[in-house]
């Protein structure tokens, strides 16, 4: 009786059909997953879950469609005299806000992870510790571009020609994805310090709300009082959102906020990356 | 066996003065443990006796405040990748994406393991066949039963056939069917050389599957030994007596102490006794006891009114083993998560 099956049954006790000590046996040949097999694993799970769960999606649809129209027709008029006017300067705006916003729903999902049991299963695999918040990140690419999609195909229904052609809206669609992937990580950084994706949603609510509205997405600075000024010329969202505007309408003034979007990205990278990594690992 | 004896000199466990300190909260207490290879080792306790910390910090979830672990040779603190590639855990909650199918359970943790595609796909199947779960492959975890659930989790414990198994009461809550299905499940596994460190409630499963057994009570081992040891100390069996008249449970209480000679006590039932009987060397002794223990209560006119004999309760054993019933401690899930 050395290959018996799980019996599923008394009877089925007596008629073994698949041989487990073979597949126990057979068995015990070890790999190791590299860091890269492994991020893509825990993308192809993520990806997955978004299958599943299409739910997951709405979030990262509602804000753009809300943001587009909502602000087009609200402030059009008030602001630049027309809707088409003011979606010029609005829209590389909202699309970098949009994104901006999308991105703490990472960070709940990642609280939720650790929370569950799998959590505890993918820590004790001998991969790489990055993995889990690196697959994260590929399906939060696809979530931006996804929000990203939604806020262009408006806008182009709602009017707006962008003078930057299509190689001005990728330039800037990707200079948002990478700002918006840096907010990810600090995202899954406080996620893996609270654990609790309620307490990370309204962490980031509490940061992106003065970041968005305090910023150039909607008005010029000009208009404002000097000490609000002053934050919205560091706020790093008001720099994505020039580049993606200079970008779009193809102003040929991109060079500097481009340079500090990126330095911005670089430097939140940086330094919540590693903290991120740390926390992953951390052992109660 | 394969490659267990490639460095079999290490146990699968070493623990030497192991503490764990939540807070002000003792969870481990001094555990001292050596858990040869190859067999299945039972760690029985009531809820937050400190079963489930162990595990973690056996599997490198969780780090020991004080004292040296050594699993499979390898240091928990210094050398966790190391232990990490050779264990395995299957928890008391389950470890599986509830929005994921069986199937794609198994192939991400195959492709984490290192597989290629190929033997990750088969192994999947494999392992679904095996487990009787080929039928329900491509539904979503989140629909499953709670045997199917602990099949697959299990399952998901062998995508790398590990040399040591962490189960952590891995029948709890389960049917007696599907406790059955698992019960066999880990002796498959043992019996193909993989060591299993299997926590439970159930001094029924301890003696079942492992060969050796720890009792653990507020975070220090309290008994350790083969199922036999710790029943010649608790008593294999428990007689529960039920009396028509409870005037007469004095009378019947020194008539079973006599008869029997063992540990006669009252039950909260007023009618109710039970007396714990030593192992007998020959189990059918047990029976003839009784037998006479019953002819001599009918002989002094002390009525029955319901009558049973069974394994001791882990109460029962613990009240032997320990001096205090189990009690109402906290669970093991307000421990805090890693």
């Amino acid at each position: 009786m050395s290959t018996l099956a799980i019996p599923t049954s008394p009877a089925a006790a007596e008629d073994p059909e698949v041989p487990i000590d073979a597949l126990l046996a057979a068995g015990r040949e070890r790999r190791r997953a590299g860091a890269l097999t492994a991020s893509a694993a825990f993308g192809t799970r993520a990806m997955l879950k978004l299958r599943h769960d299409p739910k997951q999606l709405v979030d990262s649809a509602a804000i753009p469609i809300l943001f587009t129209v909502l602000f087009t027709y609200l402030f059009g008029g008030a602001i630049s005299g027309s809707t088409g006017d003011y979606l010029t300067d609005l829209l590389p705006g909202v699309l970098s806000m949009s994104i901006a916003i999308v991105t703490m729903y990472g960070g709940g999902r990642l609280a939720q992870d650790v929370r569950s049991g799998a959590f505890d299963r993918f820590r004790g695999l001998p991969v790489w510790r990055g993995a889990l918040i690196l697959g994260g990140l590929l399906s939060d690419v696809f979530r931006y571009l996804f929000a990203s999609a939604i806020v262009l195909g408006l806008g182009l229904a709602m009017g707006y020609r962008p003078d930057g052609g299509a190689p001005g809206v990728l330039a800037a669609v990707v200079l948002v994805v990478a700002f918006g992937l840096s907010l990810s990580l600090l995202w899954a950084a406080v996620a893996l310090a609270v654990r609790d994706s309620a307490v990370v949603l309204s962490i980031a609510n509490a940061v992106l709300m003065p970041l968005s509205f305090a910023s150039n997405v909607f008005v010029q600075p000009s208009t404002m009082p000097g000490w609000l000024r002053a934050f919205v010329d560091v706020n790093p969202l008001s720099h994505v959102a020039s580049a993606a505007r200079d970008l779009m309408n193809d102003t040929g003034d991109a060079g500097a906020d481009v340079a500090w979007s990126l330095i911005a990205t670089a430097v939140i990278t940086l330094v919540c990356a590693p903290i991120a990594l740390r926390l992953y690992g951390r052992q109660s | 066996m394969t490659k267990v004896s490639s460095d079999g000199d290490h146990p699968a466990v070493e623990a030497r003065g192991l503490t764990k300190v939540y807070g002000e909260n003792r969870a481990l207490d001094g555990i001292d443990l050596t858990i040869p290879r190859g067999q299945v080792f039972g760690f029985l306790g009531p809820n937050g006796a400190g079963k489930t910390t162990t595990i973690r910090i056996l599997a490198t979830l969780a780090r020991p405040s004080g004292g040296m672990v050594r699993v499979l040779g390898h240091d928990v603190l210094t050398e966790a990748q190391a232990i990490r590639a050779r264990v395995a855990v299957t928890g008391q909650f389950a470890s599986l994406d509830e929005d994921l199918t069986g199937y794609e359970n198994l192939l991400i943790l195959g492709r984490l393991q290192g597989l290629p595609r190929a033997a990750r796909r088969e192994r999947a199947d494999a392992l679904l066949a095996a487990f009787d779960l080929t039928g329900a492959a491509g539904r979503p975890v989140g629909g499953y039963s709670g045997g199917m659930r602990r099949r697959l989790d299990i399952g998901a414990s062998l995508i790398v056939t590990p040399d040591l198994l962490f189960l952590d009461e891995p029948t709890t809550g389960l049917d007696p069917r599907s406790r059955n299905q698992v019960w066999e499940l880990v002796r498959r596994v043992a019996a193909a050389g993989t060591t299993v460190l299997l926590t439970t409630q159930y001094l029924e499963e301890a003696d079942q599957l492992a060969e050796r057994i720890a009792v653990i009570d507020s975070g220090r081992i309290v008994a350790e030994g083969t199922s036999a040891q710790l029943k010649s100390r608790v008593g294999s069996s428990t007689l529960h007596i039920r009396l028509l008249d409870g005037e007469q449970r004095p009378q019947a209480s020194q008539i079973l102490a006599g008869a029997l000679a063992g540990t006669v006590q009252p039950a909260a039932d007023p009618l109710a006794l039970s007396v714990m009987i030593a192992t007998q060397p020959d189990a059918t002794d047990t029976g003839r006891l009784v037998g006479h223990a019953m002819t001599r209560l009918g002989e002094a006119g002390v009525g029955i009114a319901e009558l049973s004999l069974g394994q001791p309760s882990l109460d029962e054993a613990f009240l032997a083993l320990t001096g205090h019933r189990t009690g109402p401690a906290t669970t093991d899930h307000e421990e805090p998560q890693a």
